[in-house]
């Protein structure tokens, strides 16, 4: 146990890390001799191997990372003569003695960034007339431009939200990390529960539960089109046996499940059918409705393949030519073969998390999707158990106050709450604290509720009417 | 059940919560021969609660029914006995994100208070994490040990009865995350420090005043945390509502016809109704300042 802990501190090859300089995040993986680029400079990965997670580096000539310092965290000196106000600093352009060559020939020198900082200052005739916190605030713009230490951290859903809240929010649909953290609250995803995740957020969402899982019970991933999008999930650089409690289904089969057509060994045909046709020889299985549509998703590459493959059938002249078009045919052969194994796997995970939500007994829904919220809370709702919470996010208001709308008019649910949460940074300095920035709107909205049994027979409860009209509710209030 | 696990049906020594409507709940323990008394009647546990499954209605015996549900973390929050001023799941989503608690962390907090954020802590860390809090209040301490112990969650947590200021958390060099909620989490900052695992790790201090929050930074700055953050999130829940406006009336003429087809009834009384969001007229509009930080390497 302590063994396999002080492995997980280290940096290894093939990890998944995060590259951090100030507050910009880059999530990486660390591989020998590539190149990659970050925060526009070059870089290589090489130097960080076998260094402590939590470690920062400066960027050296040539891209590679030099070994941290000790104490990098050191004030430029001469900061101790201050002015009181700026009533004699006037903006003539020229308080920069330095010119714009001189900088670059002193970056050209290989002068660390802290050196060209402490030159600038010396240099900034009106710096000694500005106040301690104009000083202040000169450096630490002058430290972010020149400054050039980056650290490399351990992924985690914490850093990788704000990394893709920062750098594409439009990928995963404006979800802003606080809300990210209402969900999976709002959610109790917590270890050994079974949960049904439905993201169109690259896989964040899913990193995410899958995070506060550890491991534990199970998560399956509903998914449009052909595969499930995982790019911000690996990105995380969950350990094998993570994946082993990870289930797929695709979301165009959720209809056939529910009403029981769902047949997996017509799956099974139909993928033998359609390794036939790559390999050449015309199969005459009959087709349904069902393995059409999979093909138009998944049977693309086998159609394409199987095109050429006949005309090397035809050709026997040439023998060059012909051994020529044979290795090509056996190449061809292996990757159907490839093809087929895969395809194997695939329906193999999909009979897996088909009967995993047959049994209607998952323990939450979590739904983030850049689709219309209600049609899949209305399907996916009905494999989860009663008393179980869900999530629904949605980046508008309006289609959550119509899910809310259908969902009260279906039943089933209780606890409904729309809501937003707003966060805001603070700036925290002697004699300097306020506010730094409102962030609001672009968080997106949370639909969450709790499921309960539905009701078999119409009884007139008391509760019966969450939603009042307006006007007679403190009425009601009295009387209940 | 547990607050750790679910279970599916209801057995004797369970916590249920017996939800009445959204804003009127309880938490009750099913026992055998137990009745428990609310405003649609009596349950009997033996019949009405043992062997249910959670979720289910239960009819009381005035005809009135109420759910029964699984307890969460989120819903204790919401019915637990208040012994001081708690967290709630806003503020406790966050923490628990920004510390990035995941099962096998290991987190030391003080004060525990009413357990609202244990729950939530403990919840999360199951089943190989452990969770270290201290609360100075002798009786609070042992509350929150009786709780945890009828919660089945015990085995997760360590309460101790003491000074964090001064005594710090009893253990060192162990914790993957620190969380201080008190009223001078400054002079707690080296015993947060001592705490946290060698290599590193991350701490959160809630506090309501800013004057607080000033010097928790300044200490936390002195004591080499780095990546000094203070957030607030604020909740805004939205009420679903159908609202209908009146529709002016012009009198008759021409243009009479085109008027909205969505419109009901006629003359002095046509109204529009539309689906909308009303914000309640009281909302929290402040619980406290986030402060958090890394113990970093170097």
């Amino acid at each position: 146990m302590e063994k396999i802990s002080v492995d997980q501190r280290t940096i290894k090859e093939g990890d998944y890390v995060v590259l951090q300089r100030e507050n910009v995040f880059k999530a990486v993986q660390v591989q020998i001799k590539r190149k990659i680029i970050f925060e526009k400079q070059w870089l290589y990965l090489d130097s960080v191997i076998g260094q402590l997670y939590g470690t920062s580096f400066e960027v050296a000539a040539g891209g590679t990372l030099q070994a941290p310092k000790q104490n990098p965290e050191k004030n430029p000196k001469g900061t101790k003569e201050a002015g009181m106000d700026n009533r004699n600093i006037v903006d003539d352009g020229r308080s920069q003695k330095l010119t714009r060559d001189d900088i670059e020939t002193l970056k050209e020198q290989g002068l660390k960034g802290q050196e060209i900082v402490q030159q600038l200052i010396e240099n900034s005739s009106t710096f000694r007339d500005k106040t301690e916190f104009a000083q202040e605030k000169y450096i630490k713009k002058k430290k972010k431009k020149y400054d050039n230490t980056i650290t490399v951290l351990k992924p985690s859903a914490r850093i990788l939200a704000l990394m893709y809240h920062g750098r594409e929010p439009g990928k995963i649909c404006y979800l802003r990390y606080d809300t990210l953290a209402q969900m999976l609250t709002l959610g109790n995803i917590h270890a050994g529960s079974k949960i049904i995740v439905f993201d169109t957020c690259a896989g964040l969402v899913l990193g995410a539960v899958m995070e506060r899982m550890g491991g534990y019970g199970s998560v399956i991933q509903m998914y449009p089109g052909g595969e499930p999008v995982r790019a911000a999930t690996d990105s995380f650089g969950f350990p094998e046996h993570f994946y082993k409690t990870l289930h797929e289904f695709p979301l165009c089969k959720v209809n056939s499940l529910l009403d029981g057509t769902l047949c997996l060994d017509e799956d099974q045909k139909e993928a033998v059918s359609t390794v036939d046709e790559s390999n050449g020889t015309t199969s005459n299985a009959p087709q349904d409705s069902v393995q059409k549509t999979e093909e138009e998703v998944e049977g693309k590459g086998d159609s394409a393949q199987a095109a050429p493959e006949e005309d090397s059938m035809e050709v026997t002249s040439e023998l060059p030519k012909d051994r020529e078009k044979e290795e090509r045919a056996a190449r061809r052969e292996n990757k159907a073969q490839e093809k087929k194994v895969k395809q194997e796997e695939k329906r193999k995970k999909h009979k897996e998390a088909a009967a995993l939500l047959q049994e209607r007994n998952a323990d939450g829904l979590v739904i983030a999707s850049r689709f219309h919220p209600t049609p899949l809370v209305l399907s996916l709702l009905k494999f989860v158990a009663p008393s179980r919470p869900f999530v629904i996010y949605c980046q508008h208001k309006e289609p959550l106050i119509e899910c809310h709308t259908k969902l009260r008019e279906r039943g089933g649910v209780i606890s409904l709450r729309l809501s937003e949460t707003w966060l805001r940074h603070y700036q925290v300095l002697p004699n300097r604290t306020h506010p730094m920035l409102l962030m609001s709107g672009g968080g997106g909205y949370i639909l969450s509720g709790m499921t309960v049994a539905m009701d078999t027979a119409t009884s007139s409860g008391p509760q019966q009417t969450e939603e009042p009209a307006p006007k007679r509710q403190k009425l009601q209030d009295t009387e209940t | 059940m547990s607050f750790v696990e679910y279970g599916e049906y209801i057995r004797e020594g369970d916590i249920a919560i017996v939800f009445l409507g959204h804003e009127s709940m309880f938490p009750v323990k099913a026992q055998h021969g137990t009745q428990t008394q609310t405003k649609y009647g009596v349950i009997r546990h033996s019949s009405d609660l043992i062997g249910k499954r959670f979720g289910s209605k239960v009819t009381c015996s005035k005809g009135g029914w109420v759910y029964v549900l699984h307890p969460t973390p989120e819903l204790w929050t919401q019915n637990l006995p208040h012994r001081t001023q708690i967290l709630y799941s806003t503020d406790i989503s966050m923490i628990t994100m920004m510390l990035e608690l995941k099962p096998g962390s290991v987190v030391c907090e003080s004060g525990t208070g009413s357990g609202s954020l244990s729950h939530a802590i403990i919840r999360t860390i199951a089943p190989t994490g452990h969770l270290y809090t201290v609360e100075f209040h002798e009786q609070r301490a042992e509350k929150a040990a009786e709780e945890f112990r009828e919660h089945k969650v015990a085995h997760l947590a360590t309460v101790k009865n003491q000074d964090v200021c001064k005594e710090g958390f009893g253990v060192v060099g162990v914790a993957d995350a620190v969380f201080l909620d008190i009223p001078s989490p400054w002079e707690a900052i080296g015993h947060a420090k001592a705490a946290i695992k060698e290599e590193g790790g991350r701490m959160c201090s809630f506090s309501p005043c800013i004057e607080q929050v000033q010097r928790t930074c300044l200490a936390m700055h002195e004591f080499g945390f780095k990546e000094i953050t203070t957030l607030e999130v604020l909740l805004r829940v939205y009420d679903v509502r159908s609202v209908s406006l009146q529709l002016p009336d012009f009198g008759e003429g021409d243009s009479a016809a085109e008027r909205d087809p969505k419109e009901t009834g006629s003359g002095q009384q046509a109204t529009a109704v539309c689906k909308s969001c009303v914000t309640p007229r009281g909302m929290a509009g402040h619980t406290g300042y986030l402060t958090f930080a890394t113990k970093s390497l170097f």
